[in-house]
């Protein structure tokens, strides 16, 4: 094994390990009841950002049910997911009024944008990009919410001009620590 | 309704009144001008937050000292942000399209001093001779507000505005009430389901009452995941406790030791908001143990739906509660005879519950007054889509559709012509203009192959293209179903196919037969309603937009220009005004370029698609346009 492959393994495992740790943590607040589960992965998911292969392992021993059990009711629910999630979360509703006020045409200018599909995350973990069925502000169609926040009216040009302002902040942390 | 008098329930409920209400009078009464801010999630999606922030910084710059309080939605969803505010001398005026700047003349002209800034009005609340009030606004003949009564009128985190405003003085009543009186008062009511189906609440309260077993379970369904549809999510956010009291009143009348409020977790602030006012209700003892000092003890639990559209089906949120996969079963046994855990459980919808409480202090009666036919009460609506005034309505049941679409929500923007309202979400149909006339309540829709459903109403205008949108409700319902039953797991999956195809324009007539054999035979093939209602998006836009399907079949072309393969944008030369480089600035591929001439061409291979060009195209030159079939696009440019 390289060094660097090495690394990588370590890193790894040292991740592993503190979702273990976390999972434990976070299940130590809730009876060893199946009612229980789904609380249990909204919980543990709100704490690790997304539900690990080794989370599910140790939800699943806790509540003496098989692994599948845990998998399956995990990918059941559209609130859950497998892979990590990057530093901003980027929603796009495709609810009716969404969808026909051009939604769609506003999920491809921000996979075109981002070069990722919906459901990845970028390489450098900055934006996930995700679609959702509806958040109820049909009024102000179509809908991004960005970092938990609705942003109405979001077409191509104000994609753009999001991803400007997010690039803004970053600039402008990076002069501040290098004064 | 004959209320046996109880000493201690009155006395101890009136203790709690005349504090709210005091409360309530030192803010409201007291000769000081008071700030009502929406910050329901609409409103916070326009910038709510914001106005709320510089109202306060510039009271405190000023050193006035003024209350100001966040609450729901007025449903007047089109002019968010709203501020509402009401100072001696005037009526409660609400303004509306409020922004920073707004917000602070607001503080500096009229709370500080006296210039109620009219330039800004939407409309006064009350009738007065001042200024025009929302009575006067066409849409107040046919509004009747019953379940959004308080709704942007109260503070929805402080339980005694709500009380103060006639709140759980329901659940007083009905505690001083036997159960079996609260079940005969609901079933005169004639209060139905608001969830879809309209079942009588009343005869399902029953039916869980005479149930053997224990403990029995009250479910309030919040799990609104109809895409178009917001109702549910406004009034949790708004009026959170007059769901809570329903809930409470339902529990006492079937005997219920426990009661779940089952939320989608993608309405965080609807979450928040219903856990702060749990926390409130115990504190006041309207829930725990011995509620108001009687016999009765009751506690609600929130639970946060994972989004799974098919939740909402009540076997389905009930298999979710108990940890599970939210697969439906098969029904009967129903919940009232065998629900959450195997006990009688029932499951009412957010507005069934909301509604419950006005019955208990107004009176069967009184509800039973409102509505038409077999539908009794109001009926809530979400307006959106390509209407003047997107928001919340809530009219009497039987008002007709005309009504609601151009009446109250002010018709089609842009002088466009209206096409055809979706109502119903997914499980819904489309309507054209000739079924405009039909009643809105639960039978009428059902003959046109619509249905009510939980209230979602989407208007539909001339760009609409009706084959796009069946194709969009298939694919939601597609990827919603649960895989239980083959008929709607595979079924839909190949109505999908076929629709793609037609959308892309590789549809043939054959497909449309297909298609209809497909409909009938999911409908009758599939165990729950998400199954059962899945093809009415296709089979009513088949029946009403047949020629649509057509057009897109035979010749390629997608009447409404809005199919993304059937269709290609176009700069017409002699409109093209060659000084101007809106279109070459905004485009987002960068596929415009200026010819010899000056004049933009769309180069056909790089372009996406995006509209951009046509909204940047100044309104006086409008040389951006599209074509259908692309083929239209003269040779010289492609």
């Amino acid at each position: 094994m390289t060094p660097k492959a090495e690394a990588v393994t370590q890193d790894s495992k040292d991740e592993e390990a503190i979702n273990r740790q976390e999972t434990r943590l976070a299940l130590k607040r809730f009876g060893r009841k199946r009612w229980n589960l789904i609380p249990i992965l909204q919980k543990v998911q709100a704490r690790l950002g997304y539900l690990p292969r080794e989370a599910m392992v140790e939800i699943a021993a806790y509540l003496g049910i098989p692994e599948i059990d845990v998998y399956g009711v995990v990918t059941f629910y559209n609130q859950f997911r497998l892979n990590p999630p990057g530093k901003h979360s980027i929603r796009v509703c495709l609810g009716t009024a969404c969808h026909m006020k051009g939604g769609y045409i506003t999920l491809d200018a921000w996979k075109r944008r981002l070069d990722i599909n919906s459901g990845e995350t970028t390489a450098d973990r900055e934006f996930d990009l995700d679609t959702v069925a509806c958040v109820g502000c049909c009024t102000m169609a179509p809908v991004t919410v960005v970092d938990n926040q609705p942003e109405g009216k979001v077409e191509p040009t104000k994609v753009d001009g999001i991803l400007l302002a997010f690039e803004l902040v970053r600039e402008a942390e990076k002069k501040e620590a290098k004064q | 309704m004959k209320a046996t008098h109880s000493p201690t329930i009155a006395s101890a409920f009136e203790d709690i009144k005349s504090r709210a209400i005091a409360h309530w009078q030192e803010v409201f009464d007291s000769g000081q001008p008071v700030i009502l801010v929406g910050t329901a999630t609409c409103g916070r999606a326009a910038g709510a937050l914001d106005v709320l922030e510089t109202i306060q910084t510039e009271l405190e710059k000023l050193g006035v000292d003024c209350p100001v309080f966040e609450v729901g939605c007025l449903g007047h969803c089109y002019a968010e942000p709203l501020v509402v505010i009401s100072k001696p001398g005037y009526p409660p005026i609400c303004y509306g399209y409020v922004n920073t700047v707004i917000a602070e003349r607001l503080v500096r002209e009229f709370i500080a001093g006296d210039n109620p800034c009219l330039e800004f009005v939407l409309g006064a609340l009350e009738e007065n001779d001042l200024i025009p009030s929302f009575a006067d606004f066409p849409r107040a003949v046919y509004e009747k507000k019953v379940v959004l009564r308080n709704c942007g009128h109260i503070d929805p985190t402080d339980i005694e505005h709500y009380i103060a405003n006639d709140g759980y003085s329901g659940l007083a009543t009905a505690l001083q009430t036997s159960p079996e009186e609260i079940i005969t008062e609901i079933k005169d009511s004639g209060l139905r389901g608001r969830g879809g189906a309209g079942f009588s609440t009343g005869e399902k309260w029953e039916k869980c009452r005479d149930t053997r077993g224990r403990p029995k379970y009250v479910i309030c369904n919040a799990d609104e995941g109809d895409p178009g549809a917001f109702m549910d999510r406004a009034i949790l956010e708004s009026d959170p406790h007059s769901v809570i009291e329903g809930i409470i009143i339902a529990a006492y009348a079937i005997g219920a030791r426990y009661g779940y409020i089952y939320v989608r977790a993608e309405y965080p602030l609807a979450v928040e908001r219903v856990r702060i006012a749990l926390r409130q209700a115990r504190k006041l003892n309207l829930l725990g143990r011995h509620i108001l000092e009687s016999d009765f003890s009751f506690d609600i639990r929130l639970f946060e739906g994972s989004g799974a559209f098919v939740c909402g089906e009540e076997t389905a949120l009930i298999a979710s509660l108990e940890g599970q996969a939210g697969m439906p079963r098969y029904r009967p046994p129903y919940p009232p005879s065998s629900g959450l855990y195997g006990k009688p459980t029932v499951v009412n919808n957010v507005k069934t519950l909301a509604s419950v409480p006005p019955i208990m202090v107004n009176g069967a009666g009184w509800f039973n007054d409102i509505g038409s036919g077999e539908s009794r009460g109001t009926a809530v609506f979400a307006l959106a889509g390509k209407i003047v005034n997107t928001g919340l309505v809530e009219v009497p049941m039987g008002t007709t559709l005309r009504q609601v679409i151009f009446d109250v929500g002010s018709g089609i923007p842009d002088g466009k012509r209206f096409k055809a309202v979706q109502i119903g979400g997914p499980s819904g149909g489309c309507l054209p203009e000739s079924a405009l006339d039909l009643p809105v309540d639960f039978d009428s829709l059902t003959g046109a192959g619509a249905m009510m459903g939980s209230g979602g109403m989407v208007v539909l205008d001339e760009d609409d293209c009706m084959v796009e949108i069946a194709r969009y409700f298939l694919e939601f319902t597609q990827r919603e179903s649960c895989g239980k039953c083959t008929f709607c797991r595979l079924g839909t999956k190949q109505m999908l196919t076929l629709l793609n195809d037609i959308t892309q324009g590789k549809g043939t007539q054959a497909d449309l037969d297909t298609l209809k054999t497909l409909a009938e035979d999911i409908k009758a093939g599939s165990l729950c309603g998400l199954g059962k209602t899945a093809p009415n998006p296709v089979l009513t836009t088949l029946r009403y937009f047949e020629d649509e399907y057509h057009a897109h079949i035979t010749e390629g072309c997608c009447p409404a220009l809005m199919c993304q393969q059937l269709i290609a944008y176009y700069i017409l030369p002699d409109k093209c005004e060659r000084s101007c480089d809106a279109c070459v600035g905004t485009c987002t591929v960068e596929a415009i370029s200026s010819n010899k001439r000056r004049i933009k061409v769309i180069d056909q291979e790089k372009c996406v698609k995006c509209n951009t060009c046509l909204t940047a195209c100044p309104p006086q030159y409008n040389a951006v346009i599209k074509l259908s079939p692309p083929s239209e696009v003269p040779a010289a440019e492609k």
